[in-house]
């Protein structure tokens, strides 16, 4: 958890005093540090029971609950900010957990692994086998990332089921930057992982 | 010494209408309370628990029913916390219940003890916190009907509580729980020395039917894969079936053992009465049919713990409490415990268990 350059980006996004929900919280590290900063009112879902007795010693609500099937019991508009902060590629369905993600809350934050990154691409091309990474580093058949994606065809999938992009930024391997404005093919290409501002678009 | 207080001003009015005069309350505490009264546990009983929790129990000689989870340096730390535990209304360790003297008829009252509720038990826990003196507890914690109370805490007196932690528990009994316990009290009252409640006029009791409740109920608290584990087919002292109806099997043997040590602590009538407050339990039916309405006036944080192997209490009905608790806002967390142990694991070396419970007071107590 120690490179979570995407932690500080979704830190950005969030405003003061909001009400967050956190899918897939993990050790609640994200959770703890927007309620120590910027003193949301933090709740999370996570998956694994010792990983949620470790959010509960640091005093933050967590519901043992999975997200494929566990989401349907939160009301709407419950929240200012659903995050998912690399979760979307382990869900069965990401589309229908992106509809829920802002059914939920008014706004939504989605971190994703760009599985368009130069060095995946290279990695099927020269070997002609499924891309292994170090921060995807399973094989093909152990995977939990089930629904990868690259950065296009996340921002496709927005555009088909008329969610808003408020904010887009993509990092590249240590942790910089990089300019979206006019260059989607170079950021698919460089960008290590993405992390998005969502809303819907009738709002 | 099991401390007693006694209420004798008023009546106890009840949720069947009736009352109770006087009314007892039997009760242990361990550890001290703070100066700013901010370090309460109140600790809710299961269906033949009683108020000692931890350190000797000075009726069985053998450590209290969570002394496991409760004492110096453990999750629920007397070094740490104020802890109070009453016996149940209804219950047979010094709390009034049908065992009481009914000074109308000067007797005791066997089935002329009024059935109770949940509530009913919720509301005389009450007032031993008024006499305590203490507004607000840190936290209200139990496990079945332990956790029954809780959940009735949460929903009748929610400025009265900080946090909550209701274990192995569901908003409502079931149609299933329900059988059992019925199962169990015809048992009771099949038993010709039960003679309709009054066994005490003929100096006997009721022992084999209610070994035999305790035996079936027993059960329900394991698991199949816990039972296959600890007994298996093995034969108890003997190498050899004997081809008659005596506890040839391990098994048989332990349901034997556990019925006949129960009968010695626990008494007959009390069993049917505390077994039909947990079936009257229904906070969907008393919400109008929405359970989350339980919980409009809650602002406490409540932890919901849940074990996979519990199929008397599964973990489903833990989940319908956190998301009635979720769809009204609650800081709620939840977690379902990996264990095979069944229903009983709440009473058991469950580390996980000890973890989360130690993780989410501390942080209630710094909160």
């Amino acid at each position: 958890m120690s490179n979570r350059f995407d932690f500080l980006i979704i830190e950005e996004m969030v405003e003061l005093g909001s009400k967050v929900l956190d899918i897939g919280c993990d050790d609640g590290s994200l959770l703890k540090m927007l309620q120590d900063k910027k003193k949301v009112d933090a709740r999370g879902i996570e998956l694994y029971s010792d990983r949620v007795n470790l959010c509960l010693e640091k005093g933050l609500p967590v519901v043992q609950g999975d997200a494929n099937f566990d989401l349907e019991m939160y009301p709407d508009n419950s929240f200012d900010y659903v995050i998912l902060s690399k979760t979307l590629q382990s869900v069965n369905r990401p589309r229908d957990i992106l509809e829920q993600l802002l059914r939920i809350g008014k706004k939504a934050i989605v971190s994703i692994p760009n599985f368009g990154h130069w060095k995946v691409r290279l990695y099927l091309v020269l070997n002609g086998q499924m891309p292994m990474t170090p921060s995807l580093p399973a094989k093909w058949y152990n995977t939990e990332n089930i629904h990868l994606c690259t950065i296009n065809d996340f921002l496709s999938l927005c555009d088909e089921i008329n969610i808003k992009i408020i904010k887009s930024v993509a990092l590249d391997k240590n942790g910089a930057q990089l300019n979206f404005a006019n260059r989607i093919r170079s950021v698919n290409l460089i960008g290590e992982q993405a992390i998005f501002l969502l809303k819907k678009n009738n709002d | 010494m099991t401390k007693l207080v006694k209420y004798t001003t008023n009546d106890f009015n009840l949720a069947s209408g009736k009352s109770i005069s006087p009314l007892e309350i039997a009760y242990e505490t361990y550890g001290k309370l703070n100066k700013d009264k901010t370090n309460a546990v109140l600790i809710c009983h299961a269906l033949t628990g009683d108020q000692y929790a931890c350190a000797i129990n000075p009726i069985t000689k053998k450590p209290g029913w969570w002394d496991i989870l409760v004492g110096k340096g453990k999750p629920i730390d007397t070094d740490k916390y104020f802890i109070i535990c009453s016996n149940v209304l209804g219950g047979c360790m010094g709390t009034t219940g049908p065992k009481s003297q009914n000074l109308i008829t000067n007797e005791p009252y066997g089935l002329n003890f009024p059935v109770i509720t949940i509530s009913d038990m919720v509301k005389s826990q009450v007032l031993l916190l008024d006499h305590l003196e203490i507004p607000k507890v840190l936290t209200v914690i139990g496990g079945s009907m332990g956790g029954m109370q809780v959940l009735a805490w949460m929903s009748e007196y929610p400025d009265r509580i900080k946090s909550a932690i209701p274990i192995a528990t569901a908003a409502y009994h079931t149609s299933q729980n329900i059988a059992f316990h019925e199962v169990g009290r015809q048992a009771v009252m099949a038993d010709p020395k039960w003679h309709e409640g009054k066994y005490f006029e003929h100096n006997t009791s009721p022992e084999k039917g209610l070994s035999v409740a305790r035996m079936t109920a027993h059960i329900t608290y394991l698991s199949e894969v816990a039972l296959q584990n600890k007994f298996g087919r093995n034969l108890q002292d003997r190498a050899k079936k004997t081809f008659s109806f005596d506890a040839d099997f391990q098994v048989e043997s332990y349901l034997r053992y556990q019925g006949v040590n129960f009968v010695k602590r626990f008494d007959a009538n009390s069993y049917l009465f505390l077994t039909r407050a947990m079936d009257y339990f229904d906070l969907i039916s008393e919400n109008d049919g929405v359970l989350a309405n339980a919980f409009n006036d809650l602002n406490a944080s409540v932890c919901v713990i849940s074990f996979t192997g519990d199929w008397l209490f599964p973990s489903t009905e833990s989940k319908k409490i956190v998301h009635a608790l979720n769809s009204k806002g609650v800081d709620v967390s939840f977690i379902d415990i990996e264990s095979n142990k069944g229903h009983d694991a709440f009473l058991m070396d469950e580390p996980a268990m000890f973890k989360t419970i130690r993780g989410f007071l501390e942080a209630q107590y710094v909160k």
